[in-house]
C-alpha cells in the first residue's frame, strides 16, 4: 500500500505517546551512554569487513569445517597484524591498540557477520579481561599482538551470573620445581576458542582458590577437538595432568577477574549475535525480492513482509540492546553493566536464533541444503545461544538485578 | 561573544523585567512572549521564533519555568502545537501564518485534525468528505471520526475530496475549517473503556473560504502528509528513566503481592520487562540518531514494540490483580483530554491498550511500511487506481 494516513507516522512513531504518560516522571534517572557508532567505529568496521570479505568467504568458512584445523588461524594473524583486532582492549603501553569494550563489539559484529573461525571472542574479550583484571602485563603484552592467543578453561555455557564449577585442582609441586611455581590437575570440557589457544587461564581450586596461567607446550597438557553443533567455534577439552603453571590471581581477585571475563564475553558475544542476525536478514530480504513463484517475487507477499518486518523490528531492538552493552562495559564494569550485559545477551539471543531460523524457512529447500550458508548461522545461532548463559538464565538473573523476585522467594 | 544559549537567557531576563509573570493578565504575558520570539525559538522571527535551532528552545521553556510565568498549556493544544503549526509554517500563505499562529500558540484557538473517516481508516486517501466551491467558498459535506479535541477546537485541518473524477491522491484539497459553525456537529465517541477521548464530526453544509484554503486545489495529500511527519515530534523529549512506561505499574504489583507469584507468572514478567527495558534504550538510541541528523526508520519499530508491550504488560497486569481483575474502576462516560494509561486501574490499561495497535497506523500497516520502505520489498498490488468515483466502496 502507499502512503496513508497511518503510514506517514513511520518517521516519527508516535514514540512519545509509546512511550506513554510519566515519560518525564518518576524512575531513576538512568546514565546516557552514547548508543551510536563513533566515525572510528565505523572505519574499523569497514576494515574489519573488507578484510573478511576477502579473506572468510562463506564457501571458505564451510570447507574449513571439514578439515582438521577449523580454527583459521592465518586469518587470525592477519586480523591481529592488519587491524589490531587482538589487542584492542590491551592498554598502548603494553602494545595493544588501548580500544574499548565498543569497538571490540564491533569487531565481534562484523566476525557474527561472517561467522568466520577466529578466536578473537575467547582471546581477545574473554582472556584478556581476566588478565587486564588481574593486572598481567606480561602475558597482556604477549596477546596483544595475536602471535599467542589464550583462552579462559571454563565452559562455554556458563554465564556470569555464577562462579563456574571447578574441575581443576592444584598438584603437588614435583621435586625441583621453583618455590612459588604451581602444578595443576583436572579436565575441563565444552571450551570455545581454546583449541587454537597457546596460553590457557585456568580456574582451579586449591588453598586458595586462584587462575593460573598454563602453556599448552607443557608437559602433560591434552588437548581433544569435540565434534560440535557449531564447528565454525569448535569446542574442545582440556586435560591437565600435573602441569606446571603460574599464579595469575588467587582468591577474591581470582573470582573477580573470571567473573569479568564470563560478563564481558557475554556482553560482547551479544554483538556478534547482533552481526549475525542482521547478515541473515539482509540475506533473506535479498533473496526474497530475487526468488520467484507464481509469477513474482515471493518477497512481495504479505505473509513473508510481515515477518520480515517484525525481524527488522526484532533486529533494531538487539543492535540498541548490544551497544548499551558495549558502551556500558567500555564505562566500566560494575551493576549497571550487569544489567546492559544480561539484557543484551538475553534480547541478541533470541534475535539471533529467530533470524537464522527465519532465514532457513524463507529460503526454502534452498536453505535446508549443505551448499547454502544458512545452517552455518543457524548452528553459531543456536551455539551462540547457549554459550554464556542462555536467554533464559540471563532474563532470570534479573530477579535480583531488577527486584523481580520469583515464587520461592515469597 | 555570547553563547545562542546565554543570549536567549538574558533575552528570557529582560523581558521577565519588563513583563512581571506574577502580575501580567496570562493572555497578555503569552502574547508579548510571542511576539518577542520567545514563543518557539526554531520559528522564523516576527513568528514567535528566532530561527534558531529547534534544542535551544528547552534553555527558554527552563527560563520561564523558573520565573513561574503562566504557560500556553501545550497539553490542551497537542494538535495545534504539534501538527497544526508545523503545517500552516510550511505550506500556508504569509497571511495564514500572520493570522494563525499567534492564537494557536497562546492556546486561545485549540485546533483539531479532520483526518479519518468511517470508510478511509488505513486508506486515508479513499476519504470521501466533500468540498464544492462556490466563488470564493466552499461547501464541505461529510463524516470524520476519531477526532481529539473536536469539542473544545477553534478550527480544524481538514482534508476534503474537490475532484472526484481525478485518481484518489490528486483529487484532494486542505483547508483550516472554522469548528465554531452551525453546519459542524461534534459528537463524542465512546470507546471500549467507557469514556470518550475522541469525536465524531458531522460536516453539513459547513463553510469555508477559499482564505483558508492550505496549499493549492487537488495539493491536499502532499500537505496532509506534512502534517502526518509531525505527528508527535516531541520524540526529542527526555529520556525515559528507566520503569517510565506501562512496566511500572506491573513491576510494583509484583513486589508488593508475593502471594500472585507463580512461575509461569514469573518467566512473563520477567521477559516483559526485559523487552521494555531494551525497547527504552532502544528509544534512547533513536532520540540520539535524531539528534545526530541520522533520522533513521527506527521510529516505525518503536511504535509495533511499545504497542505490543502494551498490550502484554497489561493483559498480565489484570492477571496479576488476582480477584481484583474482575472488577473495573468506572466505566462513567468522561471526556479525558488525552490518553492518560495511569491513575486508572489495570482492567483500564487492558482496554486502553488495545487501541495502541490501531490508533496513529495500524501494527499492520506499519509492517507493510516496514517491509516496502525499510526493506526495499515489493509493494501491494493495487487495483485503487484511476478516478475515485470508479472505485469499488
Amino acid at each position: 500500500m502507499e502512503a496513508t494516513a497511518s503510514e506517514a507516522t513511520v518517521s516519527e512513531a508516535t514514540v512519545s505517546e509509546a512511550l506513554g504518560p510519566g515519560a518525564s516522571g518518576k524512575g531513576r534517572p538512568v546514565r546516557q551512554l552514547d548508543l551510536l557508532y563513533t566515525d572510528t567505529e565505523t572505519e574499523l568496521r569497514g576494515a574489519v569487513r573488507a578484510l573478511l570479505d576477502d579473506q572468510a568467504a562463506w564457501r571458505d568458512v564451510l570447507a574449513r569445517t571439514e578439515t582438521g584445523q577449523t580454527y583459521d588461524t592465518k586469518l587470525w594473524r592477519t586480523l591481529a597484524a592488519e587491524i589490531g583486532a587482538a589487542g584492542l582492549l590491551i592498554p598502548e603501553a603494553l602494545g595493544g591498540a588501548g580500544a574499548s569494550y565498543r569497538e571490540a563489539a564491533v569487531v565481534a559484529e562484523e566476525l557474527g557477520r561472517s561467522v568466520a573461525p577466529v578466536p578473537f571472542l575467547g582471546s581477545a574479550v574473554i582472556a584478556t579481561t581476566a588478565l587486564l583484571a588481574s593486572g598481567d602485563d606480561e602475558l597482556l603484552t604477549e596477546l596483544a599482538g595475536g602471535t599467542v592467543t589464550a583462552a579462559l578453561t571454563v565452559p562455554f555455557a556458563a554465564g556470569p551470573q555464577s562462579r563456574p564449577p571447578t574441575t581443576v585442582r592444584l598438584a603437588p609441586p614435583h621435586r625441583g620445581d621453583e618455590a612459588g611455581s604451581y602444578r595443576l590437575t583436572g579436565t575441563v570440557t565444552g571450551l570455545a576458542d581454546a583449541l587454537p589457544a597457546d596460553v590457557l587461564l585456568v580456574p582451579a581450586d586449591g588453598v586458595p582458590y586462584g587462575l593460573y596461567a598454563v602453556r599448552v607446550s607443557e608437559e602433560g597438557v591434552g588437548k581433544r577437538p569435540l565434534v560440535s553443533l557449531d564447528m565454525t567455534r569448535q569446542l574442545c577439552e582440556i586435560r591437565l595432568d600435573e602441569v606446571a603453571a603460574r599464579k595469575v590471581a588467587v582468591g577474591p581477585a581470582a573470582e573477580q577477574a573470571v567473573a569479568a571475563a564470563l560478563l564481558a564475553g557475554a556482553g560482547i558475544i551479544a554483538s556478534e549475535q547482533f552481526g549475525l542476525a542482521e547478515k541473515c536478514l539482509d540475506t533473506t530480504v535479498a533473496y526474497v525480492k530475487e526468488r520467484h513463484q507464481f509469477a513474482r517475487s515471493v518477497g512481495g507477499f504479505q505473509a513473508i513482509k510481515h515477518r520480515l518486518a517484525d525481524e527488522w523490528v526484532a533486529v533494531t531492538q538487539a543492535r540498541a540492546a548490544a551497544r548499551n552493552a558495549a558502551a556500558s562495559l567500555a564505562a566500566g564494569i560494575g551493576p549497571e553493566a550487569t544489567l546492559a550485559v544480561t539484557l543484551a545477551k538475553a534480547a541478541c539471543s533470541d534475535t539471533a536464533l529467530k533470524a537464522a531460523q527465519e532465514m532457513i524457512q524463507l529460503h526454502g529447500g534452498i536453505g535446508f541444503t549443505w551448499e547454502h550458508p544458512a545452517h552455518l548461522y543457524l548452528k553459531r545461532a543456536k551455539a551462540d545461544s547457549i554459550g554464556l548463559g542462555t536467554a533464559d538464565a540471563h532474563r532470570a538473573a534479573l530477579d535480583v538485578l531488577a527486584n523481580l523476585p520469583g515464587p520461592e522467594a515469597g | 561573544m555570547l553563547s545562542d544559549a546565554d543570549g536567549l537567557r538574558s533575552q528570557v531576563a529582560e523581558f521577565l523585567a519588563a513583563h512581571d509573570p506574577q502580575s501580567t493578565e496570562r493572555l497578555e504575558f503569552l502574547r508579548a512572549r510571542f511576539d518577542a520570539g520567545l514563543a518557539w525559538v526554531h520559528y522564523p522571527a516576527g513568528l514567535g521564533g528566532q530561527g534558531l535551532p529547534r534544542s535551544l528552545q528547552s534553555v527558554v521553556d527552563r527560563e520561564f519555568d523558573a520565573a513561574g510565568a503562566p504557560t500556553n498549556h501545550p497539553e490542551r493544544n497537542g494538535i495545534g502545537l504539534g501538527m497544526a503549526a508545523p503545517t500552516i509554517l510550511a505550506h500556508g500563505s504569509p497571511e495564514q501564518k500572520e493570522r494563525w499562529l499567534r492564537p494557536l500558540w497562546t492556546g486561545e484557538e485549540i485546533w483539531c485534525q479532520l483526518f479519518s473517516e468511517p470508510g478511509a481508516g488505513s486508506d486515508l486517501a479513499g476519504l470521501a468528505t466533500r468540498a464544492v466551491r462556490d466563488g470564493d467558498t466552499w461547501t464541505v459535506n461529510g463524516q470524520k471520526v476519531w477526532t481529539s479535541s473536536a469539542h473544545m477546537a477553534k478550527r480544524a485541518l481538514l482534508v476534503a475530496r474537490t475532484d472526484p473524477d481525478a485518481p484518489k491522491h490528486e483529487g484532494l484539497t486542505y483547508f483550516a475549517l472554522d469548528m465554531k459553525q452551525p453546519g459542524v456537529e461534534v459528537r463524542p465517541l465512546r470507546q471500549i473503556t467507557g469514556e470518550a477521548e475522541f469525536n465524531e464530526v458531522f460536516m453539513t453544509d459547513a463553510t469555508v473560504s477559499d482564505a483558508d484554503r492550505i496549499g493549492a486545489v487537488g495539493q491536499g495529500w502532499a500537505v496532509s502528509m506534512a502534517t502526518l511527519m509531525n505527528e508527535r515530534v516531541s520524540i526529542g523529549g527526555n529520556a525515559m528513566p528507566r520503569e517510565g512506561g506501562m512496566i511500572a505499574s506491573a513491576a510494583r504489583t509484583w513486589r508488593e503481592h508475593p502471594e500472585l507469584r507463580t512461575p509461569g507468572l514469573h518467566d512473563r514478567i520477567l521477559r516483559l520487562w526485559a523487552d521494555a527495558e531494551v525497547a527504552r534504550i532502544a528509544g534512547s538510541r533513536l532520540r540520539q540518531q535524531l539528534a545526530a541528523g541520522q533520522p533513521g526508520p527506527e521510529g516505525s519499530a518503536a511504535k509495533l514494540v511499545f504497542a505490543r508491550l502494551n498490550q502484554e504488560i497489561s493483559e498480565l497486569e489484570v492477571e496479576l490483580a488476582g480477584g481484583d481483575g474482575l472488577l473495573y474502576d468506572d466505566w462513567t462516560m468522561r471526556r479525558p483530554q488525552g490518553a492518560n494509561f495511569f491513575g486508572r486501574n489495570p482492567g483500564f490499561r487492558f482496554l486502553r491498550a488495545k487501541g495502541n495497535s490501531i490508533e496513529g497506523g495500524t501494527s499492520e500497516i506499519l509492517r507493510n511500511i516496514v517491509a516496502e520502505r525499510v526493506l526495499g520489498l515489493p509493494k501491494e498490488a493495487r487495483v485503487d487506481t484511476g478516478p475515485w468515483k470508479d472505485l469499488p466502496r
